[in-house]
């Protein structure tokens, strides 16, 4: 009995660094930081460099908490809960958070639909072909949009060319540009979880719809859309979450009026130089996207762990 | 092929794709335009191609880029290769779903708050902004990206294996290293690829852990955009696109030879 014993112990060695080095490393640099967040929060800005007054002093020992606790105003996230500037930018983050993920869907769903259906060769073609432009830059697929949508771009002459349209249209610069761009870049996580349940589903079950007399509308309405619903809550999940939070899309493609959450953190931070009011924006983003990553996350640990 | 899809499907199937790559083949398309203007079409040259090698600082910035890609893309690979045959080879040990979560959530959360909270734990910590603190922001979110790349290869083949290696008396760290690892390099490459051109493409995580003498690629190419847009910026980003392209060309070749090879 001595061998496979001491084999059970070589193996709790062995295994201990390949769950220690990340581990240590994910704690230390991404759920560690999160306190330092929390704590400029509750900071207070200051013109001095950094930004901000120190809150905790340690080495006044017991009197240096005391004065913490005493100077604990929650003063960041009384300027964030009442000005309507903040309100209003989270008010706005939500309305184009939700538009863009259902839109997402609305395009998503039916490619997702019809390289299911494909032959087995052909799908593995459009899946590559789905995910290649992920590779490419974000940054540059959001900049060519630009080019697009501009006053004088492609598509403003596409449609005086066509006669569509008698005077360039405005879109760049609006909230509808920020949800092209939404779509454009999260189309592939919206699509994967989707086709992934479409690929599952049972064939049998919609021969034995079609046996029965239903119609092709009554089989995809009543048997494939309830059956993927899973796949379009984890792409409906994987679009609003980062979206929500969203930087690099309102910066290029909104106009200035467009204000959402996550370029008001950065022009708090780096504009205006107010650390703490950037930080409790920063938690309130957290604290909304909460429940959406604890039911994403189940999701894929259901789907065995990939998206 | 696709005789076999019904009209709709096929409509979706165009439309979708045409979506996806219309705007990037204009912006090739108009990198080589002889006009300054960069949505009017006046001529072909290559002229914004020859200034960007004259740009200094932008050849600069490419090669901080790239080198930050190179040595994050490693330390990610290491990590998330780990924390794949953590989750998935190992028995069930404690702490095991706390570790999948924050190996998940830097997936999906936005980028600000990761790029935030990290400069904050950097200034706490009194680190020197810079090279490093580049590569330690973008090896944090690659590593899970990585992760998620080797599960599913990982996914692709039979435990057993190394359960056989095992039973004829190889530690489990033995038997992983010399059994799956071998066995889960496609993956494992490709995750590396994967972190290196998403370190490549960040703008967000490397803007906060900057410091005043890292200036990436995507930050040079943000401040030149928000000035203006230039044939020059679709000339920078068509040579990315390219290199990416013949990248995950060679990469699907090499792996489907393997497989077919077999």
């Amino acid at each position: 009995m001595a061998g496979p014993a001491r084999k059970e112990h070589r193996l709790e060695a062995g295994a201990r660094a390949l769950i220690a080095a990340p581990a240590i490393w994910l704690g230390a640099f991404f759920a560690l930081p999160f306190l330092f967040i929390l704590r400029m929060s509750l900071s207070d800005p200051a013109s001095a460099q950094p930004p901000y007054k120190p809150l905790l002093d340690l080495s006044q020992g017991f009197a240096g908490v005391w004065t913490f606790i005493q100077g604990l105003d929650f003063e960041a996230y009384q300027t964030v809960l009442t000005d309507s500037l903040y309100l209003g930018a989270l008010g706005t983050s939500l309305k184009i958070a939700l538009l863009g993920t259902a839109l997402t869907l609305l395009v998503g769903y039916p490619l997702a639909y019809a390289i299911s259906r494909s032959s087995r060769a052909l799908r593995t073609i459009l899946l590559a072909a789905l995910i290649l432009p992920f590779w490419t830059s974000f940054l540059i697929r959001v900049y060519a949009w630009i080019g697009i949508l501009r006053q004088d771009g492609f598509l403003n002459q596409l449609l005086l060319w066509l006669g569509a349209i008698k005077a360039p249209l405005e879109i760049l610069n609006t909230e509808i540009a920020i949800l092209i761009g939404i779509v454009y870049s999260y189309l592939p996580f919206m699509v994967l979880p989707v086709y992934a349940a479409l690929e599952r589903q049972d064939a049998t079950l919609r021969e034995a719809a079609q046996d029965l007399g239903a119609s092709a509308s009554a089989i995809f309405w009543r048997i494939t859309v309830p059956l993927s619903a899973s796949g379009i809550l984890g792409g409906c999940l994987l679009v609003f979450i980062p979206v929500l939070g969203e930087f690099i899309i309102p910066d290029l493609l909104g106009g200035s009026d467009t204000l959402m959450i996550g370029r008001l953190v950065w022009t708090e931070f780096f504009a205006n130089r107010d650390w703490p009011v950037a930080s409790a924006l920063a938690v309130l983003l957290l604290a909304i996207l909460t429940l959406p990553l604890i039911l994403a996350r189940s999701r894929q640990e259901k789907a065995g762990g990939l998206l | 092929m696709i005789g076999r899809l019904s009209l709709t499907n096929r409509i979706a199937l165009v439309l979708g794709l045409g979506f996806l790559y219309v705007p990037i083949l204009l912006l090739v398309l108009f990198s080589f335009n002889a006009s300054r203007l960069v949505t009017v079409w006046g001529g072909f040259s290559t002229q914004w191609y020859s200034s960007i090698w004259r740009n200094a600082p932008l050849m600069e910035s490419v090669k901080i880029s790239l080198s930050i890609g190179a040595v994050s893309a490693t330390i990610a690979t290491i990590l998330g290769t780990a924390l794949a045959l953590a989750l998935t080879r190992l028995p069930v040990f404690r702490g095991r779903s706390l570790l999948a979560f924050l190996g998940y959530a830097p997936l999906v959360l936005p980028e600000i708050i990761l790029g935030l909270s990290l400069l904050l734990l950097f200034i706490a910590l009194g680190l020197e902004r810079g090279y490093w603190t580049i590569v330690i922001a973008h090896a944090t979110l690659t590593s899970c990206f990585v992760a998620v790349v080797v599960r599913a290869r990982l996914a692709g083949f039979d435990p057993a294996l190394e359960e056989a290696a095992i039973d004829l008396g190889a530690s489990r760290l033995k038997a992983l290293l010399t059994v799956t690892l071998p066995l889960s390099l496609p993956g494992i490459i490709a995750g590396w690829l994967l972190a290196f051109t998403l370190s490549l493409d960040d703008l967000v995580l490397a803007s906060f852990a900057s410091g005043p003498g890292a200036t990436t690629l995507p930050m040079r190419i943000y401040s030149q955009v928000r000035l203006g847009v230039t044939p020059e910026i679709n000339a920078i980003s068509t040579l990315l696109i390219a290199a990416v392209a013949v990248t995950v060309a060679v990469v699907t070749l090499a792996t489907s030879r393997r497989k077919s090879a077999e």
